[in-house]
């Protein structure tokens, strides 16, 4: 087990290096540059490439970014004045992750109730209305909701701050519009899947034996249908968590996803690449745990040929 | 002989998007205590609909018992409660099912699945549990039970799954064991074995068994006596010897005929012609009449009854009608070849 994590992080900062290439050449290509101003003269322009070695040659530019990043320096920002881009991320995670996580954890668990209810409730007016809600959440975009969330709960009811950050009350509107699509797919998934149970065998031996028809359904029928929910969980988390542009946006919430299309259009090209790389860290990690767990739910999977032939 | 189960006109029908079928219609059973009874007919003839109602397992939607009584120890199974069958379910009537491949949990240790049915009726707590679930498996023959507990189905081969779920049956000590054919998913060297072990375990426990198979081979070697269905009808009952050396109905004699013998070289197996009765629309009479090479104008209008020919064979055929010509049951049927 410990050589098999030991591997896969071997691969991780492997797939690392590839993104971080491909993300620098990428950059390159990107036309204009982050001195693009009018009111700046030739020299000064030239002044500035200089102070900030752009007017190295590429292949330099790359070794010295890699040599930064072996040593944690992700470099300085341009926009924001010399100040280092692992603390403007820092800064910027702790709202969009805050949020992301919010709605996941609401979105998983009333998806996967939801997905349990109409599996069960098959043919019912109960599955038609769950599965009509699902529907709904996967077709209306999530800007929608938060429009409606803050004009009805926030202007006409004064329930909740219609925007900005501070205490939980500003969390929950957000969290919300996020969480409807995380229900939608998660109870689609869930029912397709609990169904899939419900019909297997070993499901008639549970009811066999006598027991409940709860025991039935959350020891035996439950468990085994949240195998595949994980696979589509961990992705989904990683693009919640590192923040939605357009939530963040009508919320006001500084979150990283502002900023990430921020730095794009300045070409903030350490912004840029500092961003990119947590993304593809985070990912990269959140598929590592899902394959953990694969084993920790399901028995039959032994990861790296362990112990038993 | 006590009675154990009785089933009276049983009648199980199941609603498609087309039509409603009838997959039982009219089923008379009984079980008596220790003894085994087998259901023998081909697909789609009610067998397994039968044991499962009598388990109630019948889902519905879209099935539904619509008539008959089933009386265990005289009380009737089609009127309890969900929650009251719970407590006969895997405690006095208990159920194998025909694929260990499927019917274990893949993600929960076979201790744990067999502790399940013992916490649950006998109140055993979790290391009592685990205990007798050890000594389940030495009793069903799992070598190094103590190891194996703690395993999961796929660590286990397809015969030592089907003694895993033999296991979780008997846990309890059922009165009547329901085997839906146990040794239809196995290797023909492991069904001796597992048939073996029903057998042996039938004698230490009291057990009866209702064996329900389309294998006549393990009919021979297993069974006290014989029920015989088509159609969703039982056609004839007999003990094993009599429905194996004077067969009455035409239908028993069909299966008989199909059975490959050992000792004469056949070029051909034989077949019963034509297709079983579709029972969304069942016929008006015996509904064999369409396949039956003695069939007369009668047996397409009117189901016979019941006849005695002896005190422990029935048949209902038209056949047996004073009235009817004499007819031989055809020389194919001789047994050969009991395989097993």
């Amino acid at each position: 087990m410990a050589r098999y994590i030991a591997g896969r992080i071997g691969y991780l900062i492997i797939t690392l290096f590839i993104i971080a290439s491909f993300t620098f050449l990428l950059m390159q290509l990107l036309p204009g540059s982050p001195f693009n101003s009018e009111k700046l003269t030739a020299d000064q322009i030239q002044i500035l490439k200089h102070e900030y070695n752009l007017d190295d040659p590429i292949p330099i530019q790359f070794i010295h970014y890699i040599g930064g990043m072996l040593h944690g320096d992700f470099g300085v920002s341009f926009t924001y004045d010399g100040r280092p881009v692992s603390d403007l991320i820092v800064h910027r995670i702790g709202p969009s992750a805050t949020i992301g996580f919010e709605a996941v954890v609401f979105g998983t668990i009333v998806g996967l109730l939801l997905g349990i209810i109409a599996a069960l409730k098959r043919n019912t007016y109960i599955d038609y209305l769950a599965m009509f809600i699902a529907v709904l959440g996967i077709s209306i975009p999530s800007f929608v909701f938060a429009g409606l969330l803050q004009y009805y709960i926030g202007v006409k009811l004064e329930w909740l701050p219609i925007a900005f950050w501070g205490g939980f009350k500003f969390h929950i509107m957000p969290a919300f519009s996020l969480a409807v699509g995380v229900i939608a797919n998660i109870a689609r998934f869930m029912r397709t899947e609990m169904l899939d149970v419900l019909g297997q065998d070993y499901i008639v031996t549970a009811t066999a034996k006598g027991l409940s028809k709860a025991s039935v359904i959350f020891k035996h029928s439950v468990r085994n249908a949240m195998i595949p929910i994980v696979t589509i969980l961990g992705p989904m988390v990683v693009g919640i968590m590192t923040g939605s542009l357009v939530i963040e946006q009508i919320f006001a919430i500084p979150g990283i996803g502002d900023q990430f299309v921020n730095s794009i259009t300045k070409r903030d090209y350490p912004m840029i690449m500092g961003t990119t790389l947590l993304f593809s860290i985070l990912f990269l990690v959140v598929i590592l745990i899902v394959d953990i767990l694969y084993g920790v739910i399901d028995p039959r999977i032994r990861l790296g040929g362990g112990r038993k032939s | 002989m006590d009675k154990l189960l009785e089933i009276k006109d049983l009648q199980v029908t199941f609603k498609t998007y087309a039509a409603t079928v009838q997959a039982v219609r009219g089923v008379n059973l009984t079980v008596n205590k220790r003894e085994t009874l087998a259901i023998v007919g081909e697909s789609g003839s009610g067998k397994s609909v039968t044991s499962k109602a009598i388990m109630g397992l019948i889902p519905n939607p879209p099935g539904k018992i619509t008539g008959g009584e089933i009386l265990f120890e005289g009380t009737d199974l089609t009127k309890l409660s969900e929650r009251k069958m719970q407590k006969y379910r895997g405690n006095e009537i208990s159920m194998i099912f025909q694929d260990p491949m499927t019917s274990l949990n893949p993600t929960m240790t076979i201790g744990k699945q067999i502790a399940e049915g013992l916490r649950k009726h006998q109140g055993l707590s979790k290391s009592e549990a685990r205990k007798r679930a050890v000594q389940l498996l030495d009793l069903v023959g799992i070598p190094n039970p103590q190891v194996r507990v703690k395993q999961y189905p796929h660590e286990f081969s397809g015969g030592m799954r089907q003694r895993v779920v033999i296991a979780i049956a008997l846990a309890c000590n059922p009165k009547l064991l329901i085997a839906d054919e146990p040794t239809t998913a196995l290797d023909v060297t492991i069904q001796a074995q597992i048939l073996d072990l029903m057998k042996d375990l039938q004698a230490k426990m009291d057990t009866a068994i209702i064996l329900i198979t389309h294998d006549l081979g393990v009919v021979a070697n297993m069974a006290h006596r014989v029920a015989v269905m088509y159609g969703g009808k039982i056609v004839e009952t007999g003990t094993v010897d009599e429905i194996f050396y004077r067969p009455k109905h035409p239908y028993t004699w069909g299966l008989l005929s199909s059975m490959p013998k050992l000792h004469t070289r056949q070029s051909e197996l034989l077949a019963i012609p034509g297709t079983p009765p579709d029972l969304a629309n069942p016929p008006k009479g015996c509904p064999f009449a369409a396949r039956c090479p003695h069939a007369m104008k009668v047996c397409t209008e009117f189901m016979p009854d019941y006849s005695d020919v002896s005190d422990t064979q029935q048949v209902a055929c038209w056949l047996q009608d004073e009235r009817a010509p004499k007819v031989e049951p055809p020389e194919t049927i001789g047994v050969g070849g009991r395989t097993r």
